[in-house]
């Protein structure tokens, strides 16, 4: 239990999508101009990352990662797909977006018509098809992890994209330079925010085992670090 | 009276062609106008080599998937196109992926989900949908070439900054003295300020380019 309860606040504070890796940075400064429509591309968004990082999850588990085909008999317990992880992905997210669409438009017309435009425009989000690297980077061992991971990180996205649409709305209140306004200025709030969230880094709540996945964890971090590291 | 004239064939190189090439370094600046591919920009910045290869990845995407697509525009279906160019990027970031850990295997470690990320590089899809979809191979090609480059610059310019002021280094060569001897600027007391390398400060540079961009061309400001 507290493994999970972990790897959802990682996903939503430590290893935050946005202020940490800057994943889905296109649609979170693009449709943060109000809290609303913000409110909703978020929910979107933890949605389909809980549903497309586990079926994912699947799919590496069972048909890409070497020896993972080693259900279909002995002779192919040698093979390897792992090359055809990136298009099986983005396959997997274009079908599942799609599908979503379908169904939300054939059950919840109204939020259908709330979503709308967001909807296709979540199959090229950066964010989701990181979560579904990331998963394969990290080796959640089952499903539930890969699946509560998924979910954090979407609530992590939804959090930083709520919290900066609040702030846009507030902000044309204030007097911003002339050439900082609009995008500007949205890039230095995020970076304030990423300042914030990293208060957040080094929180580890038990399971002593759990630092030897850290440090399979944190490869973007470790690259960043290392470079420290050597002149240190 | 109005003849009919049959419109010269266009040189290779003609003012529409170079605009191509042009506009999107500065006015029309992928990134820092189109608010494009910012996900890649940000977070492979640490060094110089790192922009470098990146930029020349999605060069290489760029330009064979806008050339491919632009062959292939009158047979895709409008229905399906997001699909069609989806498993064109895909299948060209494979090859690059592939190439990358090959030949550049420290490199391909370091950009890590990155070279898979370019899949989803809105500058690529949105080149597809605004560019390729519309026009001759010969100008996608074109096309590509503008919008790498001005996705280069603003990659370079912000890696220069913190490679330099984050790492004392550039290119891996010492810029300031030896750290650890504490020569050159290290003696009088420089300390390379560990804050540029982490993340948020590839936001603030990005930022700061903006506002030098704006402040010179007055119409790029925005509303709000």
């Amino acid at each position: 239990m507290v493994d999970y309860i972990n790897i959802l606040l990682k996903g939503v504070f430590i290893e935050n999508m946005i202020f940490a890796y800057f994943l889905g940075m296109c649609s979170y400064l693009a449709v943060s101009k109000t809290v609303k429509t913000a409110a909703g591309l978020g929910a979107a968004v933890i949605f389909v990352l809980g549903v497309t990082v586990p079926v994912n999850w699947l799919l590496e588990n069972y048909v890409l990662k070497e020896g993972a085909l080693s259900w279909l008999g002995a002779e192919y317990a040698e093979v390897d797909l792992s090359f055809l992880s990136f298009i099986m992905f983005i396959a997997v997210i274009a079908s599942i977006v799609q599908l979503v669409e379908m169904l939300v438009e054939k059950f919840a017309p109204a939020l259908y018509g709330a979503l709308g435009i967001f909807l296709p425009l979540i199959a090229v989000n950066c964010s989701i098809l990181g979560g579904a690297l990331f998963m394969q980077e990290r080796q959640y061992s089952t499903i539930g992890e890969a699946t509560t991971f998924g979910i954090g990180s979407g609530i992590g996205w939804f959090l930083a994209i709520v919290a900066i649409a609040a702030i846009r709305e507030k902000i044309k209140y204030s007097k911003v330079p002339a050439p900082m306004r609009g995008l500007g200025i949205t890039f230095v709030i995020t970076g304030l925010m990423g300042i914030a969230f990293m208060s957040f880094s080094g929180i580890n709540l038990g399971g002593g085992e759990d630092e030897d996945t850290d440090v399979k964890t944190d490869q973007v971090t470790n690259v960043i670090d290392a470079d420290t590291d050597q002149n240190d | 009276m109005s003849e009919k004239v049959k419109a010269p064939r266009e040189p290779l190189f003609s003012k529409k062609n170079k605009r191509l090439i042009t506009e999107p370094l500065d006015d029309n600046n992928p990134v820092t106008i189109q608010v494009l591919g910012i996900c890649s920009a940000l977070a492979i910045t640490v060094s110089v080599k790192q922009a470098l290869v990146m930029t020349a990845s999605v060069f290489f995407v760029l330009a064979l998937g806008n050339v491919i697509i632009s062959m292939m525009r009158n047979l895709i279906p409008s229905r399906i196109r997001i699909i069609v160019q989806l498993v064109v990027v895909a299948s060209l970031v494979i090859i690059v992926n592939e190439i990358l850990k090959a030949f550049l295997p420290d490199m391909a470690e370091q950009l890590s989900v990155f070279v898979g990320l370019i899949i989803t590089n809105c500058i690529i899809m949105g080149r597809f949908e605004a560019f390729a979809m519309a026009n001759k191979p010969w100008p996608s090609f074109l096309d590509a070439i503008g919008n790498t480059l001005g996705y280069g610059i603003v990659l370079v310019l912000v890696s220069i900054i913190r490679e330099i002021f984050g790492a004392g280094k550039i290119f891996d060569i010492p810029l300031f003295g030896d750290r650890i001897e504490k020569t050159g600027l290290y003696k009088i007391g420089y300390l390379d300020n560990n804050f540029i390398i982490l993340a948020p400060f590839a936001l603030f540079a990005v930022g700061i380019i903006i506002w030098v961009q704006r402040a010179r061309n007055k119409a790029l400001i925005e509303d709000h």
